[in-house]
């Protein structure tokens, strides 16, 4: 039977070493993002500058997959216009439906090690808890 | 007799087709081939719809569902087979108690008793029961491995107490509680006693006359049955004063344009199409159950636990929930580890195809008096073997150092 791991480095690094699991007292929005299903609990914090993505935090507890997540999300969106980031959150989403190309994967970056996930119905939500909620604050910016 | 490694396992086509470690038992045990070989031979053989056709087939049909009606009510020790009613799983069996007895026979100012460590399948109902009734719920707190006192007796039980809904095992903790102690005092203020045996069926023999409890709740599928079919048993004198829980076709005796007589027990409380070749099932579970032996079941089962307690144990990170001994864990290892999420543990396992489950397992309440968000629960039957603790406790072994801890 094959391995379908993916809980390598990268993983776990964003896991224990967050980069960006901190308070931002000036952030201009935050919003609670809940799992009931593991009792992950993020608060995603916003800093918006003329449409651009000028700095983000998130703080709370869950399981790996949810923390390393929104780490590598963070990384990936912050210093990007508020369009650019929107559309790396349908980026995400479609590759934990199975639907993305190996060129949109590279656009990831390092959050394209949690592709697999898509193989496993249970840890969905875990993945994407972070990008959701990103995804809500953007569209209702 | 003793069975070998190779002859229990030979008993269930499942590990012939699957190569995954089986520990979540608690959820659902697997099925031996006889077990699945019953019901499809209903169907093949004998299939009608069981009290309706008055035809020889019909007849067989209904002989074979009330066959299995009888093999339960040996099984239990119950005093009479209308005391036996089938149902699709414990859930249905506790809700029909809480529907038909508890929103009927309690009123305000009553209390009922819940054990802190209920599945929720019955603390739900009984919530229903107090918002319906205005009745009020009190809960029989546990210390950290599970253990119910006196002293938490004492505290809960009132003259007020109608109800006490408790669980005879415990689905995290594998704790048993002490039944013969509750119904003692329960039947001293008169009240009745709801015992979920979901967890204790599979386990050891139960005897609902000793035990002297007024109802009693298992499912099929966690005793090697099919799944589809559970019973309730409850003593005559409480069921024949339910109100049906269901109503329509065969529980009637005549219906009129505006009412209808109800038919006498079960049947009143079996409304609709029973599942017959489930229960047929179930009465092949049953004869394995037996013939097995339940000396050997536990025996084996608290071999396997010690087994593996043994050697998580050594590991330092890892923390068993419940008891210390082996022989009070009914094959339920809950577990924590440090540092690492239980839907996380429960993954990393999983890629090396081993099934244990994880979360709340349907016991918030209990998680939150632990002051534990959440566990991974591996659950072992006296079909698992040697072997297979080898491979979980090794796949155990590195699991912290899988996720970044001590580089």
């Amino acid at each position: 039977m094959e391995n379908k791991t993916f809980y390598h480095e990268i993983l776990t690094d964003h896991n224990l070493h967050p980069a960006h699991k901190h308070d931002l007292h000036d952030a201009d929005y935050v919003l609670e993002g809940v799992n009931p299903n593991c009792g992950d609990d993020i608060w995603l914090k916003v800093k918006i500058n003329d449409g651009r993505i000028e700095q983000a935090s998130f703080l709370g507890d869950g399981c790996a997959i949810s923390q390393a997540s929104a780490d590598m999300m963070l990384d990936l969106v912050i210093g990007k216009t508020k369009e650019d980031a929107l559309r790396m959150t349908d980026l995400f989403l479609r590759m934990i439906q199975g639907e993305t190309t190996e060129s949109e994967l590279e656009e990831l970056e390092e959050a394209s090690v949690l592709q697999n996930v898509s193989h496993m119905p249970a840890r969905v939500k875990c993945a994407v808890l972070g990008w959701h909620t990103l995804k809500e604050i953007l569209e209702n910016e | 007799m003793k069975w070998s490694d190779k002859r229990r396992r030979e008993e269930f086509p499942f590990f012939c087709y699957r190569e995954e470690i089986y520990l979540d038992h608690a959820a659902t045990s697997q099925r031996p081939q006889r077990v699945l070989d019953a019901e499809r031979v209903f169907y093949e053989k004998q299939n009608a719809n069981p009290f309706r056709g008055l035809y020889e087939l019909g007849m067989e049909a209904t002989d074979a569902y009330e066959r299995a009606r009888k093999t339960v009510q040996n099984f239990l020790h119950a005093q009479y087979a209308e005391e036996i009613i089938f149902t699709r799983n414990a859930t249905e069996s506790l809700n029909l108690v809480a529907y038909s007895f508890g929103c009927h026979f309690l009123k305000e100012g009553d209390e009922i008793i819940v054990s802190i460590m209920e599945h929720h399948s019955n603390l739900l109902p009984w919530q229903m029961v107090a918002e319906k009734t205005g009745a009020k719920l009190v809960f029989l707190e546990c210390g950290a491995d599970g253990t119910i006192s006196k002293e938490q007796l004492d505290f809960a039980f009132t003259e007020r107490t109608k109800l006490v809904a408790i669980t005879h095992v415990s689905n995290v903790l594998g704790c048993q509680n002490p039944i013969e102690e509750v119904v003692r005092r329960a039947h001293e203020c008169e009240a009745v006693v709801v015992l979920d045996a979901a967890q204790s069926i599979a386990h050891r023999p139960v005897d609902v006359v000793l035990l002297d409890v007024d109802f009693l709740a298992f499912s099929g599928h966690k005793m090697m049955g099919p799944m589809g079919i559970g019973v309730l048993y409850g003593k005559k004198k409480w069921l024949e004063q339910m109100p049906p829980f269901l109503r329509g076709g065969e529980m009637i005796e005549s219906v009129s344009r505006t009412g209808a007589t109800f038919a006498p027990l079960p049947h009143r409380l079996e409304a609709g199409t029973v599942n017959a070749a489930a229960a047929v099932g179930l009465e092949a579970a049953i004869h394995f159950i037996h013939e097995i032996g339940w000396e050997e079941i536990r025996s084996r089962e608290e071999e396997l636990t010690a087994y593996a307690m043994n050697q998580m144990e050594a590991i330092p990170e890892i923390h068993i929930l419940g008891s210390k001994d082996p022989k009070n864990h009914s094959g339920i290892l809950t577990f924590t580890v440090e540092g690492v999420h239980p839907h996380d543990v429960a993954s990393i396992l999983d890629a090396d195809h081993i099934a244990v489950r994880a979360g709340h397992h349907c016991a918030q309440p209990l998680f939150a008096h632990l002051n534990i968000p959440s566990a991974t629960r591996a659950s072992l039957a006296f079909y698992n073997t040697k072997e297979e603790i080898d491979r979980f406790v090794d796949c155990l072994k590195p699991l912290r150092r899988k996720m970044g801890y001590g580089k």
